[in-house]
């Protein structure tokens, strides 16, 4: 229902709001602005928990201290653990790109509460400033890691609870996004666009933004139950005081389990999006991959107790959640099929978003099997809170969730900057990003399996080379980020100008113009036809 | 179903409001479920000082609160019905009425606390950590539970205050007052959440 | 507004005798609670709580005038919830 008259064909990076300059950004409540708000924020956080992870390989390059001592090896883990998962991966690619493409895929011109999604932007900012603050303030660098286990959360002298009130408020924000999506995907679908008619990666995001109303909170109440126990002695959790310990950690996986798929969802979501478009083919089975987003909601709601194999929960119950664990591991397993069969008999074409799309599935893959590894009973004593389990989600977090995001930038990039990148330079990126990764994170399943502990600050010289391999790794992969990086920065303003559909894709966002308007649609689409519907590939 | 984007609009229609409240809703019961669930695992653990502790507790207080919540429950759902039949006066008081009752269970709240704190018990105090340490975290949750649950008082009451302002407004009316429906939903959630901390806290003992 | 379609308004009366039957819910259980029934005394509170909450959920909150879409949501977050309590006590009661 947008008035025709008013419709101007001036991009969204140069409408004009109220204010000029960076008010005008911190006032907007366009969806792409605050998406591209995010997107800032998070690359700034990611470098510095980069940075901090790179840190921790020198320390481990060789046994003993070389460049700092345990208590700030401890607090280094700390903070890259609180904000690479808080600040970068749990908003990452929702926040993101969902907020910039998820209004434009389903046909809408904002999200439903635009000031909300404001609003939570600013929430999440302010939890991003705590966390770092935490740091700086009090009694020193919180050293629990990001787990924030009680009893010793409750008892460390350092200043956690800046830490923890940073984690509640990212959560918060986490909490409003997912509810803003909700209800834009219920309320502001273009007429025609049934809920089968939808793209796959609003689908994903439709199943995201569920578990982050529905476990955020529990981890909300965890983390103030801890703050209550660390101000007021209320025994909630320490055993001296007649809490229970197992019951926090209970707690805190209800949410961070589930919090894990709030990561890896959207990424599969991006790549879905991705193979039908470069391989100039629909999608194969659409709804197979739809439903099997909810189904991983869902089950993978129930299986937080397989991070706690080894605390001593109950028989039944340590059968109940390894069983639940392979349960979920079918959905994941079914998307992965299709999406190597959408490619199947596709015209290909080898592009960096593609690229990452298929360095997604092999590191995902890596990840995955590895995870049914811990998940099950009796190899999971063996390996657990070993280096094992570090590299394991490394695989899933990084190399999954990290690689689809990487994807997402390049895939999206002509759309929302209006100019391409170089794909030669995105190519050697690539080549360096992806050999870095393996020669950083494998190495570390084979030191976990010979009984390397996670945490460590120092190690037995028998680990030697394979923590020097790997610190070699931490180089490559930081300079193949670099370069990455750099060579989006450098083409936002002076690459090629884009066309508005520069790899022939279907869906919405690539109808309209690069960048969008500040409307998007100059009216609104009818939608006839399911999406992922290519023209016969003239050869 | 309309297409409009309330960012043009600047009115967010019934439906829209309504289902981002209802998830809003949602998050808060599991907040307070997060406590259930601590208050479950730890009763199991120790059920005798749960129900030595709970005995303390005022039950004739606790009653009257839940008929107080209870009471201010229908009134807010009345205050829709008057307004829906466009009768603006007694929906606001209604609403006032809410409030006033609202003010009531804060009143009654401070009493039973203030009585405790009275006998040096809060957490943290030598007496409370004194006790024996399945009360500690009786108390524990009992403090945690109420406390959470009085803030909640005080924003739906703050809520209903700005409400009563958009009605005078003339913001909202019979033909649009999400805004009210909205805040008798959160109203509605708070007396949810007494329901059950009422017989848990106070009746099982 | 939505659909052409009329909200429903429910009467004066209705809210009372809603508002009567809860009362009596909660005389019913305080009264309850005095007779000792064990183990089971918790239960019965619990389903007292419950039927209170069902009823305030559906006529207080206009749950049974609203969409279908959103009883189902309701009655599905109630359910995860009673399962995630099902299964922290499958560790629990179990060990």
């Amino acid at each position: 229902m947008g008035k025709q008259d008013t419709y101007s064909h001036i991009s969204y990076l140069e409408h004009k709001g109220r204010f000029k300059g960076i008010m005008s950004w911190l006032t907007s409540t366009d969806h792409k602005k605050i998406g591209l708000m995010y997107l800032y924020a998070i690359v700034v956080f990611f470098f510095v928990a980069a940075v901090l992870g790179v840190l921790m390989r020198i320390e481990k390059m060789n046994p003993g201290p070389d460049i700092m001592d345990a208590q700030t090896y401890n607090g280094i883990f700390t903070l890259h653990g609180v904000i690479m998962i808080f600040i970068v991966v749990i908003p990452g690619i929702a926040a993101v790109f969902g907020n910039f493409f998820l209004p434009i895929m389903i046909g809408a011109k904002d999200v439903a509460f635009p000031k909300l999604n404001l609003f939570s932007w600013y929430v999440y900012i302010i939890g991003a400033i705590l966390g770092v603050l935490s740091q700086f303030a009090g009694d020193g660098p919180p050293d629990t890691g990001w787990t924030f286990y009680v009893p010793y959360a409750a008892n460390s002298s350092t200043n956690v609870i800046f830490a923890l009130t940073a984690a509640f408020v990212l959560g918060f924000s986490s909490i409003l996004t997912g509810l803003n999506f909700i209800v834009t995907i219920h309320r502001l679908r273009a007429p025609g666009m049934t809920f089968f008619k939808m793209p796959l990666f609003p689908w994903s995001l439709y199943a995201t933004a569920w578990i982050q109303i529905l476990a955020t909170p529990i981890v909300g109440i965890t983390l103030l139950m801890v703050i209550a126990e660390r101000v007021l002695h209320i025994g909630f959790f320490d055993p001296a005081l007649g809490g229970d310990p197992l019951l926090f950690q209970h707690l805190f996986w209800i949410y961070s389990h589930p919090a894990v798929y709030v990561m890896i969802l959207p990424a599969m979501g991006v790549v879905t999006e991705i193979f039908p478009t470069f391989s100039q083919k629909p999608v194969f089975g659409y709804g197979a991959i739809a439903i099997s987003s909810l189904a991983i909601a869902v089950v993978g709601y129930f299986v937080w107790g397989h991070h706690m194999f080894t605390t001593g929960i109950s028989y039944w119950s340590r059968w109940f959640f390894s069983f639940l664990t392979f349960i979920v591991a079918v959905p994941s397993a079914i998307k992965v099929f299709n999406w190597i069969s959408t490619m199947y008999g596709g015209s290909i074409q080898m592009r960096p978003p593609l690229l990452y799309a298929i360095s997604f599935i092999f590191l995902f893959l890596i990840g995955g099997f590895t995870g049914l590894t811990l998940g099950a009973l009796a190899t999971n004593v063996h390996v657990h809170d070993t280096s094992f389990v570090v590299a394991h989600f490394h695989y899933i977090i990084f190399g999954g969730m990290g690689f689809a995001f990487f994807a997402a930038m390049h895939y999206w990039f002509p759309k929302i900057y209006g100019r391409m990148y170089s794909d030669k330079m995105a190519y050697i990126a690539w080549g360096i990003l992806f050999v870095g990764f393996n020669v950083l994170y494998f190495p570390l399943f084979i030191l976990g399996l010979q009984g390397m502990p996670r945490r460590y600050f120092d190690y037995l010289p028998e680990y030697h080379n394979g923590h020097l391999i790997s610190s070699i790794g931490a180089f490559i992969t930081f300079t193949g980020l670099i370069l990455m990086i750099g060579n989006l920065i450098y083409h936002r303003r002076r690459g090629v100008v884009a066309p508005s559909n520069p790899y022939q894709g279907v869906t919405l966002e690539w109808q309209i113009e690069s960048p969008p308007t500040h409307e998007n649609f100059e009216t609104i689409p009818v939608i006839q036809n399911p999406p992922y519907l290519f023209k016969k590939t003239e050869k | 179903m309309t297409n409009t984007s309330p960012g043009h609009t600047h009115q967010i229609d019934s439906e829209t409001g309504k289902m981002g409240m209802w998830l809003f809703l949602f998050t808060e019961l599991f907040l307070f479920g997060g406590l259930f669930l601590a208050y479950a695992v730890l009763r199991n653990t120790h059920s005798e000082g749960f129900h030595k502790a709970a005995a303390e507790l005022d039950i004739f207080i606790g009653t009257i609160n839940t008929v107080v919540l209870l009471m201010s429950s229908m009134t807010v759902a009345m205050s829709i019905t008057a307004l829906q039949k466009d009768n603006k006066r007694l929906a606001i008081r209604l609403l006032l009425a809410t409030i006033f009752l609202a003010g009531v269970f804060m009143v009654n709240k401070y009493f039973e606390w203030s009585h405790k704190f009275e006998h040096h018990l809060w957490p943290g105090s030598e007496v409370y950590l004194n006790l024996e340490r399945s009360e500690i975290t009786f108390y524990g949750l009992y403090y945690m539970m109420t406390g959470l649950h009085a803030l909640h008082v005080i924003i739906g009451a703050i809520l209903l205050v700005v409400t009563i302002f958009r009605i005078k407004a003339g913001v909202q009316h019979s033909g649009h007052y999400v805004l009210l429906e909205n805040s008798a939903l959160y109203w509605h959630l708070v007396d949810l959440i007494w329901i059950f901390l009422f017989p848990l806290l106070y009746l099982i003992t | 507004m939505k659909n052409g379609e009329k909200p429903h308004i429910s009467s004066y009366t209705s809210h009372a005798i809603v508002l009567i039957a809860l009362l009596a819910l909660t005389f019913i259980t305080v009264f309850v609670s005095e007779i000792n029934f064990g183990a089971f005394s918790v239960g019965v509170a619990l389903i007292v709580a419950s039927v209170k909450a069902v009823t305030v959920l559906t006529y207080f909150m206009h749950l049974k005038f609203e969409n279908r879409f959103t009883v189902w949501m309701v009655s599905g977050v109630f359910i995860v919830f009673a399962l995630v309590i099902v299964i922290t006590f499958i560790d629990y009661l179990l060990r």
